[in-house]
């Protein structure tokens, strides 16, 4: 029982920074009496006893540990013997045959809980004492007050010690004795706290001199501006996420298709292999290194490119170099592309889902402010940012980039500087590639892994690289958050699937606009 | 502005992310005037040719044809209806169509679907294309694709198309490169002829052909005029004679 | 050449159609074979409208598919109003999905359906005014070539995601079907199927003439000018968007024909029918036949959807794949389609092209 073991140290701990205890009225008799209304009148007292034993005694209660003898003597039983439950030091001479267990009914439940809760305040884990704290916070529990008074003198942890503020601050305006200006600070402190609790609060209050009732709706209208910040703050959290999914989907597109022109209806597909190779990587793992397992997505990465690269660049040599010029007899020979790798992959892994698990290190979420941030789409925007940071780098920096941006800019001029321009367009378009099979990688932790993966993503990457303007990656990038972005601030309007029938319909009037995106490359080698 | 003025551009600027293709370039061109506009590459020509037929908007500058119509406010057609025709630099004709229906196809006249939808050949247009044909020396061609034709006969067939246009102004760009000395010569006299009833600008990187014209010339240069005047007079001009042989 | 392949076909078109029925009736031709062919006709269709645009306007729409399903909806529409209280809730004037969606009254949209006229009358106008709204937008501002390729696409995803919802009033996944009656005769009895197959054959051929009168006049000339020379024909005067227009809006109305012959003859219309797979299935039937030919549209429709049928009964995982080579070679080797084969023995050989030395 780690919890009464806890709650015993802490009593011990708090006996000896105590004051002498009081011992003429000894708050334990209550306890060890007859009737079920003098156990519960029993607690409450000991509850406000301050006494430092209160909390490991009333947990025994709870557990049906704690034992009443003759003489309102009082042990607690434990698997090492007896404990006096006043002192909570072991006890030698105990007349078990004499002792019979405190008895509970609903009321003494009820009141054991009560009590629990306020003893929480001083319980030696700071997450407990905050969660005890928020609980008074909400029952705005008046008897709650002096419990609270004791344990903020006592309370050293900053943020705790900032909502016992709180909630003594609730307990006290739903104390009628309260003066004015304790009443104005105490609307003042749940002001600054400024969630929905803290509005509710505030909101519900009754009876209250006219300054506090003012001051308290002020501080209402202030809350909701900053709950809807917040809100702002968290769809703007949910775009990123959904718009860093829509940038890794789309960021090889803007490799193949912006700077080399080639219309990849297998993009997707590209982003599927990705996925699978996840899946398969993570089943070799479970099956030979399961101490690996944690580390799993950073095998697949690099692997996951490799593969879709390697598949890239023989799509290329084996195909697409025989159609360069025709950009639509390319689309409808990599769309053949597509079905025969879907029915591929459905042939190996069959048509089900596959499961693809989610480490350790990505699962669960933290609070930020007023934002909850789960940590699989933190991940996946930093990583949707790693990515695209390396594009750009190698674009720029490497040689590889060097002479893809001359192919690109003149195809002749650089075949006649002596670059391969061939090879160059295999190594091109199976960097896109790879980079969908990285994508496909940290698609594996959100969608589903089954062979029509990649379909769901290809017209929205499409809408992205052109909304964006094609050739220019950073138009890639501001266009893909902003199209996730807007796209979660349509779901609450228009539903989810209305809102992105909304997008879309809204995409193609842009484009018809301006058919050449956000960030157009302007001038005369455009038109050619 | 005088009564023939027939072109106009005034203080044109267009410019590409910041480079100056027109740099306020201000020209006139008198009604049945041909003109010669000469330049080293990148010098506007095309730009000037793409302003004028509404291809590309100015950022700056109006064009005014005839008496007070601003081109910059319409479209291609709307301007290829007012009467101005333009011969590409690349010869562009409609290459599976027989030589006949190119000049079938360029023939002034309605321009609207659901009058081509119903549209039969009358003889009065079978007439014109004969005329044609014999202008620019395609009539034993009528039948084949326009595709199939010569790069030299392309050209013509493409003046022959402006000319079934029946325009006021003839904008020609670059219409003797890749032509043989022959047909420099014929071209240069066909362009002759065609401007003893309309105006002409021709651009053109051939000395030869433009002194073959014997024409008033215009040097652009970065985008605004550099010099003008007759072919000796811009020849012996030392900033035209800088700008092309170098600094 | 080609007036004789389009004379050829007409004869082929109504005559196998007229044999088929023929052969119906007297019990040498199975039932399902006249609906499987009826089938075949009204995917010529959308074939034949696909190369219209395609082939002669250069315009590859991958959403044609949405004209041929909103036609087939429109006529699901009618078939729907015409079980009346034959369904498995009884109610005379909605239809089961809308009882069961515990809904009250018919939304104003399908208000009229009860009147095959106005059904067919709307199975024509609903794509026709789509095409409308859409290519007037898109060719007003010069969307050409992959980009307006993306955007039908876009389009007819959307319409995909609009289709699926229950609250659209269009039956949400489940799409319009159990359908009864068409004109008052039951759809199962021979004498309809046979007469929905000599329709659709009927249908095809008029599409196949008015569509290459259509080529073949000085319009035509000028949309194949656009197609290769968009901006020649703008300095020549013409409005390449008006062309363009008038031809997808005619495609798309031919579209929605052959879905309105296409859904009383399979007996179900869903929203996957919107799926942009179709659309582009239907692009490599033109382009297997032959893109710009008509006659290699339907040809190439009826080729691979025999051999569809064939491959999902014998060899079902095996078709994807066949489809899959079929795309790439197609697009590879046949870059002219099946017609395109014939077209080169029967051409002369063209004279040696001078290049400028430029």
């Amino acid at each position: 029982m780690p919890l009464l073991r806890r709650l015993f140290i802490l009593a011990l701990i708090a006996a000896s920074l105590a004051q002498p205890a009081m011992a003429q009225d000894d708050p334990f008799a209550g306890l060890a009496g007859d009737s079920f209304d003098d156990i519960r009148h029993g607690i409450e007292t000991l509850a406000t006893s301050g006494a430092p034993q209160a909390a490991a005694v009333i947990a025994a209660l709870q557990e049906g540990n704690l034992y009443a003898g003759p003489d309102a003597a009082l042990f607690i039983k434990t698997d090492d013997g007896w404990l006096d439950a006043r002192s909570g030091k072991p006890a030698t001479e105990v007349a078990e045959d004499a002792l019979n267990p405190v008895k509970m009914n609903n009321g003494v439940r009820r009141a054991a809980e009560a009590a629990m809760g306020s003893l929480e305040l001083y319980s030696p884990d700071a997450a407990t004492r905050r969660h005890a704290a928020e609980a008074v916070l909400k029952s705005r529990d008046p008897a709650a007050l002096e419990g609270l008074t004791r344990a903020l003198a006592k309370e050293s942890d900053a943020g705790v010690r900032r909502i016992m503020e709180q909630a003594r601050a609730s307990a006290l305006l739903a104390t009628p004795a309260t003066p004015e200006a304790e009443r104005l600070a105490a609307v003042a402190t749940l002001r600054a706290r400024g969630d929905l609790d803290a509005r509710a609060m505030l909101a519900s209050l009754t009876a209250q001199p006219p300054a506090v009732a003012e001051a308290a709706a002020t501080a209402v209208i202030a809350i909701d501006r900053m709950l809807q910040l917040w809100g702002l703050a968290q769809g703007v959290f949910y775009g990123l996420s959904l718009g860093s999914v829509l940038l890794l989907a789309a960021a090889g597109l803007a490799i193949t298709f912006g700077v080399m022109g080639v219309i990849n209806m297998a993009h997707g597909e590209m982003v599927m292999l990705g996925a699978y190779t996840t899946f398969v990587v993570q089943d070799v793992i479970k099956s030979h290194a399961p101490y690996l397992f944690e580390a799993s997505l950073f095998i697949a990465v690099p692997l996951a490119f490799l593969v879709a690269g390697a598949v890239g660049i023989a799509v290329e040599r084996c195909m697409l170099r025989f159609l360069y010029g025709r950009p639509l007899e390319t689309l409808l020979a990599t769309w053949g592309l597509s079905l025969a790798m879907q029915q591929t992959v459905r042939s190996i892994f069959g048509a089900s889902n596959r499961e693809v698990s989610t480490p350790q290190w990505m699962s669960g979420a933290t609070q930020w402010g007023g934002i909850t941030i789960t940590y699989n789409r933190l991940v996946i925007i930093v990583f949707a940012a790693m990515v695209v940071a390396a594009l750009m780098a190698a674009l720029r920096y490497t040689a590889l980039g060097l002479r893809m941006r001359a192919v690109t800019q003149n195809r002749r001029m650089a075949a006649a500087m002596g670059i391969r321009t061939p090879w160059v367009d295999a190594l091109t378009f199976g960097l896109g590639s790879g980079v969908a099979g990285m994508a496909g990688v940290a698609l594996s932790q959100i969608d589903n892994v089954s062979p029509n993966l990649g379909q769901g993503y290809i017209i929205d990457s499409f809408m992205v690289v052109v909304f964006g303007g094609v050739g220019n990656l950073w138009g890639t990038v501001v266009s893909a958050l902003t199209l996730g972005t807007v796209n979660k601030f349509l779901e609450p309007l228009a539903g989810a699937v209305l809102g992105k029938i909304t997008v879309l319909v809204l995409l193609i009037l842009f484009i018809q606009r301006k058919p050449r995106g956000m960030f157009p490359i302007k001038g005369r080698a455009v038109e050619s | 502005m005088s009564t023939d003025t027939l072109l106009y551009l005034d203080n044109v600027t267009v410019s590409f992310d910041g480079f100056r293709a027109l740099n306020a370039l201000s020209l006139f061109l008198q009604a049945g005037e041909m003109r010669a506009v000469i330049g080293p590459n990148g010098a506007g020509k095309t730009t000037m040719m793409d302003v004028i037929t509404g291809k590309t908007r100015p950022d700056e500058g109006k064009v005014v044809f005839g008496r007070d119509t601003d081109l910059t406010r319409l479209d291609e057609p709307a301007i290829a209806a007012l009467g101005i025709g333009r011969k590409f630099q690349k010869p562009t004709v409609f290459e599976p169509h027989t030589v006949w229906d190119n000049l079938l196809l360029a023939l002034a006249g309605d321009r609207r679907p659901r009058f081509t939808l119903w549209a039969r050949q009358s003889s009065e247009e079978r007439d014109r294309i004969e005329a044609i044909l014999r202008t620019i020396r395609l009539a034993d061609h009528i039948k084949r694709p326009a595709g199939d034709l010569s790069h030299g006969q392309k050209q013509w067939l493409e003046i022959g198309m402006l000319l079934a246009q029946e325009p006021q102004l003839l904008l020609v760009d670059e219409p003797v490169a890749g032509m043989t000395d022959a047909e420099t010569e014929q071209t240069a006299e066909l362009l002759r002829e065609i401007n003893k009833t309309r105006s002409v600008v021709v651009v053109e990187h051939d000395m030869h052909f433009v002194r073959a014209l014997g024409v008033k010339v215009t040097v652009l240069h970065e985008g605004s005029v550099l010099s003008e005047g007759s072919i000796d007079h811009v020849s012996n001009d030392p900033r035209v004679i800088e700008v092309y042989l170098g600094r | 050449m080609s007036r004789i392949s389009t004379t050829l076909c007409l004869l082929l078109i109504l005559g196998g159609a007229g044999l088929l029925a023929a052969g119906n009736a007297t019990g040498a031709v199975p039932p399902y074979a006249v609906s499987l062919v009826g089938k075949y006709l009204c995917y010529a269709m959308l074939a034949l409208a696909v190369d219209l645009v395609w082939g002669f306007a250069g315009i590859l729409s991958l959403g044609h598919a949405a004209f041929f399903a909103l036609g087939g909806y429109a006529m699901g529409m009618y078939l729907m109003r015409q079980i009346g209280t034959r369904g498995v809730y009884g109610n005379a004037v909605l239809p089961d999905f809308m009882v069961f969606l515990n809904w009250k009254e018919l939304p104003w949209y399908w208000h009229g359906f009860d009147n095959p006229l106005f059904a067919i009358l709307i199975a024509l106008a609903v794509p026709g005014l789509l095409a409308f709204v859409f290519g007037w937008f898109a060719f007003r501002s010069r969307v050409s070539g992959v980009y307006l390729s993306i955007i039908t696409q876009a389009l007819t995803y959307a319409l995909l995601l609009a289709f699926f919802r229950n609250d659209m009033g269009f039956g949400g996944n489940n799409g319009l079907t159990d359908f009864k009656d068409i004109f008052g005769f039951s759809l199962q009895s021979d004498g309809v199927r046979r007469g929905l197959l000599l329709a659709s054959a009927g249908f095809l051929a008029l599409q196949l003439v008015v569509a290459r009168y259509v080529v073949t006049s000085r319009f035509g000339k000028v949309l194949i000018a656009v197609r290769d020379t968009e901006s020649r024909t703008r300095f020549l005067g013409y409005r390449p968007e008006r062309y363009k227009l008038f031809v997808f809006v005619l495609s798309a109305v031919m579209a929605g024909i052959g879905g309105a012959l296409y859904v009383p003859q399979v007996g179900i219309i869903n929203p996957s029918e919107f799926a942009p797979a179709n659309s582009i299935e239907a692009v490599i039937w033109v382009a297997v036949g032959g893109r710009g030919t008509l006659v290699g549209a339907i040809l190439g429709a009826l080729l691979v959807n025999a051999g569809k049928t064939y491959f999902t009964g014998a060899l079902p995982e095996l078709w994807l794949f066949a489809l899959g080579a079929l795309f790439i070679l197609v697009t590879l080797l046949l870059p002219k389609g099946i017609l395109g084969l014939f077209a080169r023995r029967a051409a002369r050989p063209a004279p040696p092209v001078v290049e400028p030395a430029k």
